[in-house]
């Protein structure tokens, strides 16, 4: 099994709530919880509370967007698992 | 198998319990107490609560007590950096000035936006009337 993985990446969460933070990736869950190190936020001066804060947790429903570092996205790898999905739903999704 | 171990991290928030958290709820509020518990839903309980208003570059403290939060309400949780804190350039005054000034710039938003949705209307624009609960 390939051991891909974003977390000890920077990555920036959007909320729902316009809140944008910039934080190391600690962890993931099912359900798009996430953990951020070392954070710091984008537009710091419209949310002074965030400045005392140097590790968070976010609930993933308020998430809306997570952007990635490019470097670390293989798309072509991505596009191929999801044609080979496409084509084998069931089973084989992953060989 | 190995499709059921994509999720190989969990996000437990075990490490926090016992710590000082800061608590940012869905409709703005910012909570600052001790997490004693939580599950899966993060539904949490919060002791020793105070909430924070923030106004400008000053704050306001409001002693809460206690605190059963459902879990859909919760933005996030951040531990405070005790180091970070002092540094902050922020100074806390008396909470009811921090309400007092939170009421006038209340005030004049709403009148912003009435003159906003009166010029829209006047336009010819359908206007929603915006809530400033901000809930999403």
């Amino acid at each position: 099994m390939s051991t891909i993985t974003l977390v000890g990446q920077p990555v920036t969460v959007e909320l729902k709530n316009d809140l944008a933070i910039t934080g190391v990736l600690v962890s993931v869950d099912q359900f798009l919880n996430i953990k951020l190190d070392n954070i710091k936020v984008v537009d710091e001066e419209r949310y002074p509370h965030m400045l005392a804060v140097k590790n968070c947790f976010i609930r993933g429903s308020v998430v809306r967007y997570v952007q990635l570092p490019a470097p670390s996205v293989d798309t072509a790898l991505l596009q191929d698992a999801a044609r080979r999905e496409r084509q084998q739903p069931a089973t084989g999704a992953r060989k | 198998m190995d499709s059921f171990q994509i999720f190989t991290t969990s996000t437990s928030l075990v490490d926090s319990v016992d710590k000082k958290l800061l608590v940012v709820l869905r409709d703005g509020r910012k909570l600052i107490g001790i997490l004693r518990s939580f599950d899966q839903f993060a539904n949490l309980v919060l002791q020793d609560t105070i909430e924070r208003i923030y106004v400008a570059d000053t704050y306001g403290d409001i002693p809460r007590g206690i605190f059963i939060i459902r879990g859909e309400n919760v933005v996030l949780l951040g531990e405070i950096d005790e180091d970070k804190e002092d540094e902050s350039p922020l100074r806390q005054v008396p909470v009811e000035d921090v309400l007092q000034i939170q009421r006038e710039e209340m005030e004049a938003k709403v009148k912003r936006e009435k003159t906003k949705h009166r010029m829209l209307s006047d336009q010819g624009f359908s206007v929603d009337i915006a809530e400033f609960g901000e809930l999403y």
